[in-house]
């Protein structure tokens, strides 16, 4: 089990990476901040706690990788790569511009700390299955980490990945289902419903494991079941809120690409300060 | 080692002779091993062989991640699923970071001559030309793919290889040495130049052979890199003879045709004759040969388009 400390740690780094994104998306820039929103647990939980991550190092070939699939949601990468002093904090006022390193979807040769190229929709489990091929060969203990989104689900090439990841026995590679269930144009199950996640992930020979993605101590112990995991590949399908920690975001399919008003802005970091204090 | 004359059997033991050399060479494929001759790597490499199932898509992005690692992947299919099929990933997955991938592009344009329209590629070199920093190669034999093999593993940056199915006449003079990059020259002449890539080089051997019956002299290069061509090159081949033709199993759009004609469009030049296929998809064929012969793609039609072009260029501007 997880100590309350590790868990505490980690649900503050979550605000933070939350803190970050406004930063970022400030007032009158179009980001995308609903999934980014969605998977700030799941990616402080991995770069601050589960992955073999050396900030000082970010190129050691021994490394964890974290690739984002779904590499719209850039920006919460961006957020976590700068709290590990990565990518220096002044990048943050200038992502998606000709002057600054942060790209509107992620680009290894642009930004430090980016693993590959993603964003066309449905690649990143593949590029992930490729690296954890490779790792085998080479017997290295690195361990990849993909995260998908639930509308990403219905790109075909996720489950030719998902197929050959099992057929290959791949247990150094662990996916992310960053369930929010909305996608750009609406809810999912009105867009394009797709039913019974966890039972095709099964059925594909893939360990599930399902979490509420906003349960810090919930994530911890399915990252850790995954890497106990002998002989296939984990997916834990994190249960989550599109706009997260953002009342007039949440579930609203608006900000899954959109920009805040200065209202709005003003009102987000109230709210993350109200949470701030919770966690104090 | 005596070279093959097939050439998808020569890219095979190519790729087996690779693996014998740098243990991260990887292959993958989609099921069609056998076809694309990979399967002589995974005979004696199976622990580095990685069969995909008929996942093009995902075989592509896949190879980018082995590259990610430090591998150096070459992948197999069919020329048409190659650069089609998984365009998008080739495209975001691989280009895009400018990853170190070997896209074989099997059966290449109408070689697979029995399976008709969807098997034969004649749009893969447009496809891979237009990508940036994709090396687009087409060898002309056995020979001349076996040394292009031998270079790629050093050679920077994605690359696609364009093999053929059917043994061609080994013509590519052996003691030549390989670069890729460098076109090369199998025959001089002052009157006429002739262009050729892939299959049509042998034939446009044999065109030259059917131009110097008739007093005329048409030199003949080999330009089995169409990208990054070498365009100084092609200006100095071009110089001071009185017409040009390309040749290519390919659409006449976007092909090595087109690519010449970038390379020329700066300098003054000779009139320019493409020889290729005339947008339009392939067809079914009894044997090669026929399909070759039904597109045009012969010695007959590129001696034909050389001295249409002589008479073209002879006459005095304004009359037709």
């Amino acid at each position: 089990m997880t100590d309350t400390a590790t868990v505490k740690k980690l649900e503050r780094m979550a605000l933070q990476l939350r803190f970050d994104l406004i930063e970022m998306i400030g007032v009158g820039k179009v980001g995308h901040l609903g999934g980014s929103s969605s998977m700030a647990e799941i990616a402080a939980c991995l770069y601050f706690h589960a992955m073999r991550y050396n900030p000082q190092n970010p190129k050691d070939p021994d490394r964890d990788r974290f690739l984002l699939s779904k590499g719209h949601c850039v920006l919460i990468q961006y957020a976590a790569l700068t709290e590990l002093g990565v990518i220096p904090r002044a990048e943050l006022k200038k992502v998606k511009t000709l002057e600054g390193c942060l790209q509107g979807h992620p680009d290894m040769d642009r930004t430090p700390g980016i693993e590959a190229v993603t964003g066309s929709l449905g690649m990143g489990l593949s590029i992930g299955l490729g690296m954890a091929l490779g790792f085998r060969l080479d017997r290295r203990p690195s361990r990849v980490y993909v995260v998908m989104g639930d509308g990403e689900l219905s790109e075909g090439q996720i489950w030719e990945a998902a197929m050959a990841a099992a057929a290959f026995k791949l247990d150094n590679l662990t996916a992310f289902v960053d369930l929010n269930r909305v996608q750009a144009t609406g809810p999912t199950r009105e867009i394009f419903d797709i039913p019974q996640i966890e039972r095709k992930w099964a059925a594909f020979g893939w360990e599930v494991v399902s979490v509420n993605g906003h349960d810090v101590g919930q994530i911890l112990q399915a990252l850790a079941k995954a890497k106990e995991t002998r002989g296939r590949p984990t997916v834990i399908v994190a249960e989550t809120v599109k706009g997260k920690g953002f009342s007039f975001a949440e579930n609203n399919a608006v900000f899954h690409n959109s920009s805040l008003t200065a209202e709005q802005h003003r009102q987000a970091l109230c709210e993350l300060e109200a949470r701030r204090a919770e966690l104090k | 080692m005596t070279p093959h004359p097939n050439m998808r059997e020569a890219y095979g033991l190519a790729l087996l002779e690779l693996g014998r050399k740098n243990r991260d060479v990887v292959a993958l494929e989609a099921d069609l091993g056998k076809s694309t001759r990979s399967v002589l790597f995974q005979e004696v490499f199976p622990e580095r062989y990685f069969q995909m199932g008929i996942a093009e898509q995902n075989m592509a992005a896949t190879a980018a991640g082995l590259a990610l690692a430090g591998k150096i992947p070459f992948i197999h299919s069919f020329a048409v699923f190659a650069t089609g099929r998984a365009y998008d990933q080739l495209r975001n997955s691989i280009c895009i970071p400018g990853l170190k991938v070997r896209i074989c592009g099997s059966s290449s344009g109408l070689s697979d001559f029995g399976d008709g329209k969807t098997h034969q590629s004649v749009e893969d070199i447009t496809l891979m030309r237009a990508l940036p920093g994709m090396t687009v190669l087409a060898p002309m034999d056995g020979l001349e793919t076996a040394k292009m093999m031998e270079r790629l593993i050093d050679w920077p940056g994605p690359a696609y290889v364009r093999i053929n199915r059917s043994d061609l006449p080994l013509l590519y003079p052996a003691s030549e040495p390989y670069h890729i990059g460098k076109i090369t020259c199998l025959r001089k002449g002052s009157d006429a130049v002739l262009l050729a890539t892939g299959v049509m080089v042998g034939r446009s051997l044999e065109a030259a052979q059917i131009l110097a019956e008739r007093g005329i002299a048409a030199g003949v290069y080999n330009i089995s890199t169409v990208k990054p061509l070498d365009a100084e090159a092609v200006i100095q081949a071009a110089a001071g003879v009185r017409a040009i033709v390309v040749a290519e199993e390919h659409n006449r759009i976007g092909g090595l045709g087109s690519a010449v004609l970038e390379a020329l469009r700066a300098t003054p030049h000779p009139p320019v004759e493409l020889v290729g296929i005339e947008d339009c998809f392939g067809l079914s064929a009894a044997c090669y040969d026929e399909i070759l012969n039904h597109f045009g793609l012969t010695a007959q039609a590129v001696a034909a388009a050389a001295m249409r072009t002589l008479d073209g260029s002879s006459r005095p501007k304004g009359h037709s």
